[in-house]
């Protein structure tokens, strides 16, 4: 390699590390505000005041649905594992919600302590699999569980 | 011996007339290799995959997600190296490749896009969340658009082609962050379900369309880069002799 290509190779490897230093500077101090959702735990961790707005992310509790039969309400927990937090919502959900799948809510804690949600997302997990491997699954007493990040395991996997 | 072969090959691959008649012969090829892979993983993912437990039927547009999605990233990187070669080398034939890449990588993502807010609106239940992997993602499409607004900007198009491959290298950090987004932060976008290294959250009944599709994409982008690259060496050298020569041959 003769010497004036070494130095654009030189200027072109500057290029790209300075480029990453500053974008994980960036993306260092922005963490927090990259975060979709934040889950139960997190809420229960800081009190946050009642008129704030944020996206809680969580799983559906089992047997915890319940709706109005007059109206389009529907009442709900979610749960990290560690703690649960009611929920309602009042309007269509979308097609994979279901008790159990991991869903985020859009809304705030009310006074009365019951998270009330403007929007609801249903959140897919990345697990594809036909219905009879479902089936054989459930069967062998190991059904598939929804996997569901936390806030708090995003912020520890990011390694920073 | 054969080392020096290479070499050599690959020298003459910077003269336009050689260009020139190496992409004519081996485009078509990649186009017939990605139109059988593709209509066969199509197929596949249309009639033979059993449907999915959860999501039925509507799961089948990842056949054409997934393949999309990895080839706007892979389409950048070929870009990346292309531009370090073209900054460094100052090969011609490599800065038209790196530029020709852009549209293309551009309408990848665009598919991507368009066939992730088709399955979010019945799934998720929204068309578009400004989450980090959608928003990143977004942010790679107007990434290819600068290429190719920076590039078209230029009177002089080596001039252009060298300022728009320092663009390529700027815009490659976002690459990593695309990829990592859902590890890093929480997310709409569910995790990767591919593992090239652990054990993949797919059941094996429904991987090979996938791979089908995912070869497929990728000889469609080669092809599609050696036609444009041919087209944009005519139309930049027309009034060069070797050009009259081929079209007074052909006429």
């Amino acid at each position: 390699m003769t010497p004036t290509r070494k130095k654009r190779l030189a200027v072109v490897g500057l290029i790209v590390l300075s480029v990453g230093a500053a974008a994980t500077v960036a993306i260092t101090a922005l963490q927090d505000n990259m975060l979709f959702f934040i889950s139960p735990s997190d809420v229960h961790a800081q009190t946050l005041p009642a008129d704030r707005h944020f996206r809680l992310g969580g799983l559906v509790s089992e047997g915890s649905v319940s709706r109005d039969p007059h109206s389009l309400l529907v009442s709900f927990q979610v749960t990290d594992g560690a703690h649960e937090i009611p929920v309602t919502f009042t309007g269509i959900l979308p097609d994979l919600f279901r008790e159990g799948q991991g869903v985020i809510a859009h809304g705030n804690i009310g006074p009365d302590g019951v998270f009330h949600a403007r929007e609801v997302l249903a959140r897919h997990d990345e697990t594809y699999m036909p219905n009879e491997v479902a089936r054989a699954l459930e069967k062998a007493g190991t059904p598939h569980e929804v996997n569901m990040p936390t806030s708090r395991q995003a912020q520890n996997q990011s390694g920073y | 011996m054969i080392w020096k072969k290479i070499k050599v090959g690959f020298h003459k691959l910077g003269s336009p007339p050689v260009f020139y008649r190496v992409c004519q012969v081996v485009a078509p090829w990649l186009w017939a290799g990605a139109a059988v892979c593709a209509a066969f993983g199509l197929y596949k993912a249309l009639f033979v995959v059993p449907p999915d437990y959860q999501q039925s039927d509507s799961f089948r547009i990842l056949y054409v997600h997934v393949p999309a999605a990895w080839q706007a990233m892979a389409g950048y990187l070929v870009m990346s190296i292309l531009a370090i070669i073209a900054l460094v080398w100052r090969i011609r034939t490599t800065e038209i490749m790196a530029m020709m890449g852009a549209p293309i990588g551009a309408a990848f993502t665009t598919i991507c896009l368009a066939t992730g807010s088709i399955w979010g609106r019945p799934m998720w239940g929204t068309w578009w969340a400004w989450d980090a992997r959608l928003t990143s993602m977004l942010v790679l499409l107007f990434v290819y658009l600068g290429i190719m607004g920076l590039y078209a900007a230029f009177e002089d198009k080596r001039k252009g082609a060298r300022v728009a491959c320092i663009l390529i290298l700027v815009g490659l950090v976002n690459i990593p962050i695309i990829h990592f987004s859902v590890e890093w932060w929480t997310t709409l976008h569910q995790g990767s379900t591919i593992s090239f290294f652990g054990e993949s959250s797919m059941d094996a009944s429904m991987m090979p369309p996938l791979w089908w599709m995912v070869i497929a994409t990728k000889l469609m982008f080669g092809a599609a880069l050696l036609d444009r690259s041919r087209n944009e060496l005519v139309e930049q050298d027309r009034r060069k002799g070797w050009v009259r020569q081929k079209m007074e041959a052909t006429a």
